[in-house]
């Protein structure tokens, strides 16, 4: 079904064969013409084409099935990318393998202190700001309005700075001391779930993951995260970002891929705690709802929201966002001598 | 007594510190072997029976919908059983889809005009009301808890019945103060609620559903247990009596049926249900992609965790509690003992010596610490297990008690000598058997505390702090208990991990559950 879907953006400066010089239609560094190296004009240099792979256990990986899919979007800018470019196709078994990752990284993380896992997050804010510019083109290069573009990538890397700043007040913000009646001593306090996983909005294609994996990860939880399959590759350019920040490998997995093939296998997973799930299917939204039920999963799904939404920072952001996938553990202990 | 083995494996030891405790553990073993307790016949009581004379039950129980008591569109009815003595206590009506769905219509018109609208002062005040009346008619409520449900009348007069009015009495101040719960984020109320209790803790489970929920402006619908449904209906006459509108609390009752019709009622908002994990599964299927918010309470196989250092004493009144409070049926029983092996002997002989003293008979009697086993059903369940138990090569131990000829009735239990493995350590038995196996290292205690679907609570023994710490948030469980176990307040929010369920009740934490918070 979705595996034919192609990203509904005009190509600009190449026809869909692409036979045309690129010409005015900025690719100043040459593209996919050195078939044309023979005709009387400087032969434009050759470009190397990216392969784009996936996010899993801090490294790229392709998925181990082989499968792909393609996508398509406008060149703009420095972009070195042919018109179709191969994506890796998560099967069953990456989703398996990066719930793995995710499961091995969770005691570390969760161990470390809020204070270190917020510099960690707002070391990532920082690299997102230094590459904001290749995001933006990305973006738009994915089929994002150049405008709004330029909002999302602000909005995100604002949207790490807000987690950043969250791993360490949660706790003021959710436990309680408990006035039980009796001789004891008792109190709750949140505790990351475990390993979660998010299907990612369809769009934004950027702020969409960042909004649902840094609300997951600033508490301690690890995170498989499904990338929008409209724009995979600013995704994993995000991955870039992620993998030259300070964060662990595992922490945050990403996987490329169609959610009605991901979601229906982490919603059925046992390792996964919890599930956030961004789908524009109602049926699929379902299907996850009821798979999750076998494990008793805490399974959030939700129906596509607009740009404003995401970018609103009383919608988009908040402790509201953190809270259902933390636990509540409450512990008692007497009080005397 | 002594074991040869330990003696051995002790003598292969190179370390002295650990030659040390051990001759320690054994100087402490012989001087209890030397105070085992010889009871005889001497510390048998007099009975002192609580008299239900002032009790008045109806022959006949109708369904309470819309502030009115309605016969069951089904025109059944069937019969509540005291289990100590197998007598029918009453008729109680089988609500069915009809009625459900009566109840629902009775609840959104509740909510609509009166109780969704009503300020929080004024919706306190109805909820204060209830939780007065149930201190006032609390003899009332202990005894029929007791008759209907088998368990100690001691449990239900100082447990049960004080904690439901507290519940009560905790969750009306929160209807005014709901701006306040959230750091300011706005809230309202979800609508309807449909609440499906277990028959564990009747009256008691009723107030924790019934009492945040009506507290937060929801109106509900609840089906009580089959086999325990009268505290419920006494509550629905104290919420008629306390003049509440009509329709903000329905009383169903019925079995499994009527629970499912409820759960799946396409006009009830919030599903809450506290009772198994399969039926817990099964509903959140049932009720996957309509909207609904869900909060589950479902079973465990708690961890009780005993170190060496701990104050064997009160571990051991500790356990007792655990796994012995209630016949054992509850929840968050500690079922699975894990003893650091140098002190598995003492425990277990302190154990036996404690068990002794265990009185098995009339829950009314108010001397008696174990009752009545709720039901002929899970008196069965419970002997399979136990049979299981045994089958898989465990050691079995039961108190020395002698059991009512009529009636639902098992002895206080333990196995030594059993394996993760063994069906007694993983599934949750809900009777009062004990599962009692060793560690050496906390890193083993809390790798085999975790080593089960549920996550539900878990007791630590210990005298040292910072080993309290260390272990409590290494488990994942949602109740910790540290020198103390099955202790509950309506200010302390309970609930589990995995699939123990989801969500929390009690404490700020529990208003969650009813609100929508923006």
């Amino acid at each position: 079904m979705a595996g034919e879907k192609k990203t509904a953006t005009s190509v600009t400066g190449r026809d869909d064969d692409g036979t045309t010089l690129p010409g005015s239609a900025g690719l100043p560094r040459g593209g996919p013409i050195a078939r044309h190296a023979d005709s009387e004009a400087p032969a434009p240099r050759v470009t190397v084409n990216k392969a784009y792979k996936m996010y899993v256990g801090g490294a790229f990986v392709r998925s181990e099935s082989g499968r792909y899919f393609q996508v398509r979007g406008s060149a703009v800018g420095h972009d070195t990318d042919p018109p179709t470019v191969n994506v890796p196709r998560a099967s069953r078994k990456d989703v398996r393998d990066a719930v793995l990752v995710a499961h091995n990284a969770k005691v570390s993380w969760a161990a470390r202190t809020p204070f270190n896992r917020g510099q960690i997050l707002y070391r990532l804010a920082e690299v997102l700001e230094s590459r904001s510019s290749e995001l933006e083109a990305s973006l738009v290069r994915g089929g994002t309005d150049a405008d709004d573009a330029a909002a999302e990538v602000d909005a995100s890397i604002d949207r790490a700075v807000f987690y950043a700043g969250m791993a360490d007040k949660v706790s003021a913000l959710v436990a309680t001391h408990n006035p039980v009646s009796g001789p004891h001593f008792g109190f709750s306090i949140p505790e990351p779930m475990g390993v979660i996983g998010v299907i990612a909005p369809e769009k934004p294609t950027l702020l969409g993951l960042l909004s649902t994996v840094l609300p997951v990860v600033t508490t301690g939880n690890t995170a498989v995260a499904l990338a929008s399959e409209l724009d995979p590759r600013t995704a994993i350019l995000f991955c870039e970002c992620l993998a030259t920040s300070d964060f662990p490998g595992g922490v945050i997995n990403v996987l490329t891929g169609h959610p009605f093939e991901v979601a229906p296998i982490m919603a059925k997973h046992r390792e996964v705690t919890g599930i956030d799930a961004w789908l524009s299917d109602a049926e699929l939204r379902t299907q996850v709802e009821r798979l999750g039920a076998d494990s008793v999963k805490r399974a959030k799904t939700h129906a596509p929201r607009d740009l404003e939404f995401w970018l609103g920072e009383r919608q988009g952001q908040g402790i509201g966002w953190v809270e259902p996938f933390l636990e509540t553990k409450t512990v008692w202990h007497p009080v005397g001598l | 007594m002594t074991d040869p083995d330990r003696t051995d494996r002790a003598a292969d030891r190179p370390s002295s510190d650990l030659m040390k405790r051990e001759t320690a553990v054994e100087k402490a073993r012989q001087k209890t072997a030397a105070l085992a307790l010889e009871f005889g016949k001497a510390w048998e009581y007099a009975p002192a029976p609580e008299t239900p004379d002032h009790v008045k039950l109806e022959e006949r129980y109708q369904l309470f919908i819309g502030g009115k008591w309605m016969p069951p569109k089904s025109g059944k009815y069937f019969d509540t059983v005291s289990p100590s003595t197998e007598q029918t206590l009453a008729q109680v009506a089988e609500g069915n889809a009809e009625d459900v769905d009566r109840a629902v219509k009775a609840a959104r018109h509740a909510y609509d005009k009166y109780w969704g609208k009503m300020r929080g002062a004024e919706r306190a005040k109805y909820v204060f009301r209830i939780a007065r009346a149930l201190q006032e008619k609390a003899r009332e409520l202990a005894i029929v808890e007791t008759m209907d449900g088998g368990k100690p009348i001691k449990e239900s007069r100082d447990v049960d019945i004080p904690l439901a009015s507290a519940h009560f009495f905790y969750n009306a101040g929160w209807a005014d103060k709901l701006d306040y719960a959230f750091h300011g984020r706005k809230v309202r109320p979800l609508g309807v609620a449909g609440q499906v209790i277990p028959w564990n803790f009747p009256l008691l489970m009723a107030a924790w559903k019934i009492a945040p929920a009506i507290a937060c402006g929801n109106t509900v619908v609840l089906k009580p247990a089959e086999t325990t449904p009268l505290t419920a209906l006494l509550l629905a006459q104290i919420i008629e009596e306390a003049e509440l509108p009509p329709g903000v609390v329905n009383i169903v009752t019925g079995a499994g049926e009527t629970g499912a019709a409820l759960v799946g009622h396409p006009d009830v908002n919030k599903v809450a249900f506290t009772g198994s994990t399969d039926v817990g599964k099964k509903i959140q299927r049932a009720i996957a992609g309509s909207g609904k918010r869900l909060t589950l309470e479902l079973g465990g196989k708690a961890a009780n965790i005993v170190f060496a250092d701990a104050p064997l004493d009160q571990a051991v009144e500790g356990i007792v509690g655990g796994i012995y409070f209630n016949q054992g049926h509850v929840c968050c029983a500690g079922s699975r003992l894990l003893v650091e092996e140098s002190v598995h002997d003492i425990v277990v002989r302190k154990l036996k010596d404690r068990m002794a003293t265990l009185r098995l008979g009339d829950p009314l009697d108010k001397n008696t610490d174990v009752g009545a086993i709720n039901s002929r059903a899970q008196l069965e369940r419970i002997k399979e297990l136990v049979l299981s138990g045994e089958r898989e090569g465990a050691e079995r131990f039961s108190a020395p008690c002698e059991l009512p000829s009529k009636g639902f009735w098992f002895p206080p239990t333990f196995f030594t000598n059993a394996s993760q493995s063994c069906r007694i350590a993983r599934e949750e038995i809900f009777g009062p058997v004990l599962t009692i196996m060793t560690f050496r290292t906390p890193d083993e205690a809390i790798e085999k505390a975790n080593n089960t679907m549920y996550g539900l609570s878990a007791g630590i023994w210990t005298d040292k702090g910072s080993k309290i710490f260390h272990v409590a948030t290494r488990l994942q469980a949602g109740v910790i208990w540290a020198n103390t176990y099955n202790k509950f307040d309506p200010s302390s929010p309970f609930g589990g991990y995995k699939e123990s369920g989801f969500g929390r009740e009690g404490g700020r934490q529990g208003l969650a559950a009813y609100l929508e918070v923006q």
